[in-house]
């Protein structure tokens, strides 16, 4: 196929990169990772799973190094690794070898980072810095007026899940509420195991943070 | 985060990466964007090649030619389809820079342009602003009616595509087939060019171009 006769054709132009000759010496790293790994997107378009496997964890560490220099922070610098690999399986197909690999998984790598961090902001504008207001409170739990029948739990469970994100909602409807398994989830909704799975545990944190301890 | 929270997340995305190879299959690679519009632009010149054997071409360019405004707004929407529409399918991709969406900016401006200049030139000499008058109504009847079908072909051949800006996309989208639309009108509608013609032009291609913005956006947005 014309996809592994290139992919096979970058690795034999890889092999003559890393020879100890002159002219090579001027390529730097990143040039030649950026081959190796349009080699193997290549390959992964044509269905090697091998290449496939080695490129994301290969490219792990450069996604972590845009979300930093985008502005993420902390564990949300993981959400974004997941979220532009995930992104990278559905947009695999748009890839075009002949293209700078480096390029394509920067601005995924990018807008998602972005993503991130608008909806870490929405997240942290609805919470504020308030010592006296945390003073004053109860301890979560020992609110005179907290709900405890099963109602009231519905209902405060059913809005917070109504507040999640698409995605993570339709992850907890089918896996956690109708208890579907994961095949039966992704043949529903189109969306693969690992999306599923990564929504699914995406939801459940926000979940704990937002209910605390209100249930 | 402690150590045993960054353990689990390096295990998540390793089990992340089981999960995505073990998914993988062989995919088609998308056609390149400048062949998908070449596609686009084809389909408007087939459309186009159909409205010449069916409708008096002489008569239109008789009108076209009475008034330099009349066929430079025509060019201005053609090229505001055609460069649009190779646009778009730059911004289909997410590599791609978001800049693609100025590209069809210059045949706006002339379309526009020669649009305003029309308006003037019936305020000065209305006399020459009277050709065959078609009925307003029916001009926005075939620009929403011919953008119906051109927008759901336009959607079809984004789909595949993994757009990073669904919006921008969606709108550079119906602008093509809004300016597409309003180029082909000039073969079954002799339009008089005065302001409220233009108005309802005007509605016509911001309706068409909101619709694709609203259910356009929403179906071009990849599922994370």
């Amino acid at each position: 196929m014309p996809a592994q006769r290139r992919a096979g054709a970058r690795v034999v132009k890889l092999k003559a990169l890393s020879s100890p000759m002159p002219k090579d010496e001027a390529l730097d790293e990143r040039q030649i990772a950026d081959q190796r790994w349009s080699g193997w997107m290549a390959a992964a378009q044509s269905g090697d799973r091998a290449a496939y496997s080695s490129l994301l964890r290969e490219i792990v560490p450069t996604i972590q190094r845009i979300a930093r220099r985008q502005g993420v922070e902390g564990d949300h610098v993981d959400d974004v690794v997941q979220e532009v690999l995930t992104s990278i399986h559905k947009a695999r197909h748009t890839y075009d070898p002949a293209r700078s690999f480096t390029a394509w998984l920067t601005t995924i790598a990018q807008r998602r980072a972005i993503d991130i961090l608008r909806r870490t902001s929405r997240h942290s504008k609805r919470e504020r810095h308030a010592p006296l207001a945390y003073e004053s409170y109860a301890e979560p739990g020992q609110e005179p007026d907290r709900p405890r029948d099963e109602a009231d739990r519905a209902r405060i469970l059913g809005e917070a899940i109504g507040e999640l994100s698409e995605g993570q909602r339709e992850a907890v409807e089918h896996l956690a509420i109708r208890e579907l398994s994961l095949a039966e989830a992704s043949r529903l909704t189109g969306k693969s195991k690992g999306a599923l799975k990564v929504n699914l545990r995406r939801a459940m944190k926000s979940l704990r943070s937002r209910l605390g301890g209100k249930l | 985060m402690s150590e045993n929270e960054s353990m689990n997340e390096h295990e998540n995305i390793d089990r992340l990466i089981d999960e995505l190879t073990g998914e993988l299959t062989p995919v088609h690679r998308l056609w390149s964007p400048w062949v998908r519009a070449g596609l686009w632009i084809g389909l408007l010149l087939a459309v186009a090649a159909y409205f010449s054997m069916t409708t008096d071409v002489a008569a239109m360019l008789h009108r076209l030619g009475a008034a330099a405004d009349m066929w430079l707004s025509v060019v201005g929407s053609a090229s505001t389809a055609i460069l649009a529409g190779i646009a778009v399918f730059q911004l289909s991709l997410p590599d791609r820079s978001p800049r693609w969406a100025l590209l069809p900016l210059p045949g706006a401006a002339l379309w526009i342009g020669a649009s305003g200049m029309g308006c003037l030139r019936v305020l000065i000499e209305p006399a020459s602003g009277h050709i065959a008058v078609a009925d307003p109504n029916d001009c926005f009847i075939f620009i929403v009616g011919m953008s119906i079908p051109l927008s759901i072909i336009m959607i079809l051949m984004l789909r595949r595509a993994y757009t990073l800006r669904p919006n921008l996309t969606a709108i550079v989208g119906g602008l093509a087939v809004a300016s597409a639309a309003a180029t082909l009108l000039n073969f079954v509608h002799p339009f008089n060019v005065t302001i409220s013609d233009l108005a309802v032009h005007a509605l016509a291609i911001t309706i068409v171009v909101s619709a694709n913005r609203l259910l356009g956006g929403n179906l071009l947005t990849p599922a994370k």
